[in-house]
């Protein structure tokens, strides 16, 4: 077979010139070159985050160690983990990441509050009793709601969120809310999430079977049985699925809890409260142009660690229950 | 009550029962819930205009000043033309970079990857990959491409991050285009004696190219309004020139977002004022591809 391709047995394209076949190889490289790229950006992910990061906890980077630099820890393990103030460009410097952490935290519960809730009714709505005329205006605002930039979801947090909304209410409950707080963040975060739950969830309800609504009904079941007592078990795991994605882009959202949620790394839970993300304090910090090598610098990598393997694990958790649904109806 | 009654209830006179009530008022929820998003997004669009309006009516911002000076810390002299020149220029380099990578690694799983082990492994990665926070792919720029290839924080690297960021976005909408051209097509390609490339150059993609021409105007859509990136790369840069590629450099949205933290309220109003800028920007990338997929989209009858 000197002429033929693994694909091609029969050698059909034998009378293909050589030229045409070459090409045909070169190609085939050039495309596997492009799948590489996003290859080598998770192994870049993994390896930059790691090697700064290690410059961050020990004197020396990570491949400069591997190369024969000494390994002399300077930032402990147990103050990153457990100290309880975030404070690396500080005078007197402090490196307990639970502040941001916990702001990080904050945000995406208090989010997961309005998305959640909100996008499993809106789910329900669409997919077991909104008409085609209703549906046909529904998905495309929510699919424009959530093609907004999260800059405009900040921006909308301090011009509308919290002057008309939050303040009304913290003047109710006893709350004095300033330009920037907790709840203003969450809440953006939460609306913006809305369309991602809304709609995935949505697709695990349409996928379950009629059958089974049929049957429901045949027993004499209500709509509000139907829809609460079989569609909503038999889509769980895709509707939990949407719920982890929603929660991981909450993690990781940045711009929208920059403006909103304030800079002020502290644990508390009052929500009229500033607090500071970990995303917020990386962007923060990359505006303050910290030189190569300071330990603000190093910081960002080590808090861009700790934020991407949180949002990884959600991701993987998210592959196993999309899965799992996939087994289940398709 | 015995059963007889309340079925009569239930089928003839149709009275409120628990259930009706029970049910209506949960529907009455589901709609309320549909409804929230909906008018958060007109609050959202209403403030907008509104703050807009206000810009120009009560600071007196000239819309043409406002388009045509550049990045200033003189909220006078403020403008926005520095920066729509430079989400411009990121948008053409992105557009390249992203357009040929993620339609390239598409069509190798879709045309070329043996199904194993190796492909199903690239596949999660990909979905990882998309499920990355932005301000990654802007710390990953940062340390190999700003400090560690040392080109500095110009628009170019601000670009690759965007690139990187939307390049699994293109190639699953990518992926889905090319099923979407059955098999019967390439087979009367090969039939006709045309290598596997000259198949997937003249009749794959060109047949494909309406879906994958949407899902990339949708995705630089997305990369267009990205701003924690381009601050991780250092774009929050205040300057009188206008960028080009090699220039370091300010875009909308980071612009938008030093407008919106100042205290003055005027630079809070033409943060407003450059939202509805980029808004419109946006809306009109998403027609173009609501538009390309209606015009164009081939039809194969099975």
């Amino acid at each position: 077979m000197s002429t033929g391709t693994g694909s091609d047995p029969a050698g059909i394209t034998r009378d293909v010139s050589k030229e045409d076949q070459k090409r045909d190889r070169q190609v085939k490289y050039v495309l596997l070159g492009c799948a590489g790229v996003t290859v080598a950006t998770t192994v870049a992910i993994f390896l930059v985050l790691f090697d700064n990061a290690s410059g961050y906890f020990f004197e020396n980077r990570l491949h400069e160690i591997v190369l024969g630099a000494s390994v002399e820890q300077v930032i402990t393990f147990t103050e990153f983990f457990t100290g309880t103030r975030w404070a690396p460009d500080h005078s007197t410097p402090a490196h307990g990441i639970l502040p941001i952490v916990w702001g990080t935290l904050t945000i995406t519960v208090g989010a997961a509050f309005i998305s959640i809730p909100i996008g499993t009714a809106t789910a329900l709505y669409v997919s077991e009793y909104s008409s085609g005329r209703v549906r046909a205006y529904l998905k495309p605002s929510l699919e424009v709601l959530a093609g907004i930039p999260t800059i405009v979801y900040g921006y909308f947090a301090i011009s509308v969120v919290t002057p008309f909304i939050l303040s009304p209410v913290g003047e109710v409950v006893g709350l004095s809310f300033g330009r920037r707080s907790m709840a203003a963040g969450a809440f953006v975060v939460g609306v913006m999430t809305i369309p991602m739950v809304a709609s995935i969830s949505e697709d695990a309800m349409n996928s379950v079977p009629y059958d089974l609504r049929n049957g429901a009904y045949a027993l004499g079941a209500t709509k509000f049985d139907v829809s609460t007592k079989v569609v909503l078990p038999a889509a769980v795991s895709g509707i939990f699925a949407s719920y982890i994605l929603a929660v991981s882009r909450a993690i990781g959202e940045t711009m929208a809890v920059a403006l909103a949620a304030g800079m002020t790394a502290r644990i508390t839970l009052n929500p009229s409260e500033q607090i500071m993300t970990m995303t917020t304090y990386m962007v923060n910090m990359a505006r303050g142009e910290s030189a190569v090598g300071t330990v603000e610098y190093q910081s960002l990598f080590a808090v861009g660690l700790v934020l991407f393997l949180m949002t990884l694990a959600m991701n993987l958790l998210n592959d196993r229950l999309k899965q799992r649904f996939r087994e289940e109806y398709q | 009550m015995t059963v007889e009654e309340s079925e009569n209830e239930t089928i003839l006179d149709r009275g409120v029962s628990y259930e009706d009530v029970r049910g209506r008022l949960f529907l009455a929820v589901c709609v309320a819930a549909s409804f929230f998003g909906i008018a958060m997004l007109a609050l959202l669009l209403w403030d907008v205009i509104a703050t807009t309006y206000s810009a120009i009516f009560e600071f007196g911002v000239n819309p043409r000043d406002f388009l045509t000076q550049t990045s200033s810390r003189n909220v006078e002299k403020a403008g926005f033309y520095s920066a729509i020149v430079g989400s411009l220029w990121l948008m053409v380099i992105v557009s390249v970079i992203a357009f040929f990578v993620g339609v390239g690694t598409a069509v190798y799983l879709e045309e070329y990857a043996p199904d194993n082990r190796w492909t199903r492994l690239f596949e999660a990665n990909l979905a990882n990959l998309a499920g990355v926070p932005s301000v990654v792919y802007g710390l990953l720029v940062l340390g190999v491409v700003v400090n560690g290839a040392g080109i500095g924080p110009i628009l170019l690297a601000g670009a690759v991050a965007l690139a990187l960021l939307i390049v699994p976005i293109i190639i699953v909408s990518s992926i889905e285009a090319l099923r979407a051209v059955p098999d019967s097509v390439r087979q009367g390609s090969a039939a006709a004696g045309a290598t596997k490339w000259q198949t997937i150059r003249n009749v794959v993609l060109p047949a494909a190219m309406p879906g994958i021409m949407t899902g990339t105007i949708l995705a630089l859509a997305r990369a267009i309004g990205e701003t924690a990136p381009l601050i991780m790369v250092g774009a929050l840069f205040i300057t009188t020139r206008t960028p080009g590629p090699f220039d370091r450099f300010g875009a909308m949205p980071t612009e938008i977002y030093t407008w919106a933290a100042q205290p003055e309220r005027q630079f809070i109003a033409m943060a407003g004022f450059g939202i509805l800028v980029l808004l419109v920007v946006l809306f009109s990338m998403q027609g173009l591809a609501v538009y390309v997929r209606r015009r164009y989209e081939v039809e194969f009858g099975e």
